[in-house]
């Protein structure tokens, strides 16, 4: 993980002073550091400089963004990162040295939340920044409360994430791992022809969750002749799947159901043990949400005494950890959270990332800023 | 009619067998034990053959069957019937066209996926404990890949179709160009397999198709190129596939079907990149079901003298 940027061992070296007397210094100390380039340049007009940011632009980035490691990329230049890992202080000592709370933004991952407590002792932070599309890490309410903008991975992951569920609901539909399976432990030779799966065709599919992670993979079900509706926190006036207000009644009318919302207190296991019955012994749920909108120990009993017909599931309650009844299981396809992992995506998150920090510092309006709908 | 002998050449499914020994007099042509003498005591008995995609009616069976007047294949592929033969003696040929052709393009994407989001080796992953020691590897995007489709008949257009849901460009080779195709025709299938990143099998196979993946078109589908089969084995020069994928020359595989089924190439179970399944195109219940009903309505259409519902021949 040594993808330290050189900006960061200029700062490391220099004195832990807050910034505004950096500012009063001469323009000589540490101009590399800014963006400006006529705080850099010796012969400008003599005249102040910009009213733009001239100090270092400061980030609390609470973890390393595996997302730039994974791609071998290193961290943007222009920026100081403040790492909570390299100081020898606690984390709560941490956040209150002077630096820290000079911070204007913060950028987060998935899993690493930014709690009010956190807002209220950093008072300069106006930007809260995730690599994720999922925002259930981040106190929103805070947020909207202190004014601090939030951004997020915006459509970067939704092609990504949609082709998965699409590749997890023909897997268990049509037994791809579980017949691959069987073709390497040389079952094929041995005992014959294996078992049938399920027609695409025809399915009713109930998408839950119509953002643009649900439109994508709606879009892409229509293809395989699956007839789509959907269920959603409220009716979408543009789209022309039938709405279900209930997400049970969506279940009783549907032979898939393909969780594609986000985390929040409303869909915390909002797919409990009556929606997956109303779904029933031939149903199948797909999973490329987050583990907890789903009752996950309900689910697996349902599997396993039969009630469920199958599942895709890229997300689980407790990751890594996935429960041990599932391994037994031929209808069951277990992913490892890798949704959004591709090449391609990582790229295109991390161009985002630097782009909304290049916009926020330079007072330019967000790249993909989550708008309250 | 059920003194009708029907000779079923193998094992195909269960219902369609069931059927038949209600509706005919049914022969079980892998239960014989000896299949000379068998014939000579049968062979004026019987009337029609039901094949498959592993044993249909070659020349040497035909020439065997002198009564023989209907060949109804549970398959749509027809490589496995001497079609020459049956025309040269009058002998009517059905298929099983458009109800498997849905699943057969379903299982192409699905292997697309299954391939390139390491979909199969992820499920491993997951089920051998290892998750909970480290992240899996980054997989690569199939949503705007170029997708060369050789054959562009009802399976491959329907795989077209699918795949344009998700922004794939979409380029093609077959026998001849197709009017008013908005598809990209590429007149050789080394020109296709040079210009698209994932390259599906969906042809028939004929004496001029076997082997069409050969070195050749490995080579210039090359290191990050993936090759999807749900044609018949045969398309593929298997050896040569094997050591592409084994020595890295070949970015991916995801095969149906394979030269000397149910025997596949064992080099290919310790490789993660590709997805190995044991011919499963059209094998959902619905659909070998609706296969099934056509056999069965093809027959007592030609036995009561009525038009076949899906002639080849």
């Amino acid at each position: 993980m040594t993808v330290g940027h050189h900006m960061d061992d200029v700062d490391s070296s220099t004195s832990l002073s807050p910034f505004p007397k950096q500012q009063q210094q001469n323009s000589s100390l540490s101009t590399t550091q800014f963006d400006s380039p006529m705080a850099a340049d010796p012969e400008s007009s003599g005249g102040p400089p910009p009213l733009r940011r001239r100090a270092p632009r400061c980030v609390l980035l609470l973890r390393h963004p595996p997302h730039f490691t994974l791609i071998d990329r290193p961290l943007p230049d222009g920026f100081r990162f403040l790492k909570p890992w390299e100081s020898p202080l606690p984390f709560d000592d941490f956040l209150a040295s002077d630096d820290v709370r000079s911070a204007e933004a913060i950028l987060t991952s998935q899993g690493v939340p930014v709690t009010a407590d956190m807002l209220r002792r950093l008072p300069a932070v106006r930007l809260v920044l995730t690599t994720s599309a999922g925002l259930n890490h981040i106190d929103l309410a805070e947020c909207r409360r202190r004014g601090v903008a939030v951004a997020g991975a915006g459509e970067v992951y939704s092609e990504e994430v949609a082709d998965l569920a699409i590749g997890l609901l023909i897997d268990v539909l049509r037994k791809v791992s579980a017949g691959d399976r069987y073709v390497r432990r040389g079952s094929w030779s041995s005992e014959g022809e294996f078992a049938l799966g399920s027609k695409l065709g025809g399915k009713r599919a109930g998408v839950v969750g119509l953002g643009r992670i649900g439109l994508e993979v709606a879009k892409r079900l229509e293809a395989f002749g699956c007839t789509v509706s959907y269920n959603s926190r409220k009716k979408k006036p543009y789209v022309l799947y039938p709405f279900y207000s209930d997400v049970r009644e969506l279940a009783t009318n549907c032979d898939v159901l393909v969780i594609c919302c986000g985390l929040n207190e409303q869909t915390h296991h909002m797919i409990n043990r009556e929606v997956l019955l109303a779904l029933g012994k031939e149903g199948v749920i797909v999973n490329i949400g987050r583990g907890s909108i789903i009752d996950e120990k309900e689910m697996v009993q349902l599997l396993v005494q039969g009630e469920l017909g199958g599942a895709g599931l890229d997300v689980f309650e407790n990751e890594p950890k996935v429960p041990e009844e599932l391994l037994a299981l031929d209808n069951v396809v277990l992913s490892p959270h890798t949704a959004v992992f591709t090449t391609e995506s990582l790229s295109e998150l991390c161009d985002l990332v630097v782009g909304n920090l290049e916009a926020f510092f330079s007072d330019k309006p967000l790249l993909s800023p989550v708008l309250d709908e | 009619m059920d003194s009708i002998g029907v000779l079923m050449a193998c094992p195909m499914n269960a219902y369609l067998e069931q059927e038949l020994e209600k509706r005919f007099r049914l022969f079980r042509f892998w239960q014989v034990p000896q299949k000379p003498q068998f014939l000579k005591e049968h062979a004026a008995s019987i009337r029609a053959v039901v094949g498959s995609s592993v044993a249909g009616a070659d020349a040497e069976l035909i020439e065997a069957l002198p009564r023989l007047e209907i060949v109804s294949s549970f398959s749509v592929g027809l490589d496995k019937i001497d079609l020459g033969k049956c025309r040269e003696k009058g002998i009517r040929v059905t298929n099983t066209p458009d109800v498997l052709t849905e699943d057969v393009a379903d299982l192409a994407i699905g292997l697309c996926l299954a391939v390139l989001r390491r979909i199969c080796a992820s499920d491993k992953y997951v089920r051998s404990g290892k998750w909970k020691k480290g992240d899996f590897r980054l997989t690569t995007k199939f949503t705007g890949k170029t997708v060369g489709i050789i054959g562009l008949g009802r399976i491959g257009t329907a795989i077209a179709k699918r795949a344009e849901a998700f922004n794939c460009p979409i380029s093609y080779n077959s026998r001849t160009e197709k009017p008013d195709c908005k598809y990209k025709y590429y007149p050789s299938v080394v020109e296709l397999a040079s210009n698209c990143h994932i390259l599906i099998v969906a042809c028939p196979l004929t004496p001029e198709t076997r082997h069409i993946i050969n070195r050749e078109v490995i080579d210039a589908l090359g290191p990050k190129g993936v090759l999807i089969n749900i044609g018949r084995g045969p398309h593929v020069d298997e050896p040569e596939l094997v050591s592409a994928l084994v020595e890295g020359r070949l970015g991916g595989a995801g095969l149906d079907v394979y030269e000397h089924e149910p025997e596949v190439p064992e080099e290919l179970f310790g490789l993660e990149n590709v997805v190995l399944l044991p011919h499963v195109g059209s094998g959902t219940v619905e659909t070998r079901n609706a296969m099934a009903d056509l056999v069965l309505g093809n027959l007592e259409a030609h036995f009561t003298n009525k038009p076949l519902l899906t002639p080849v021949v």
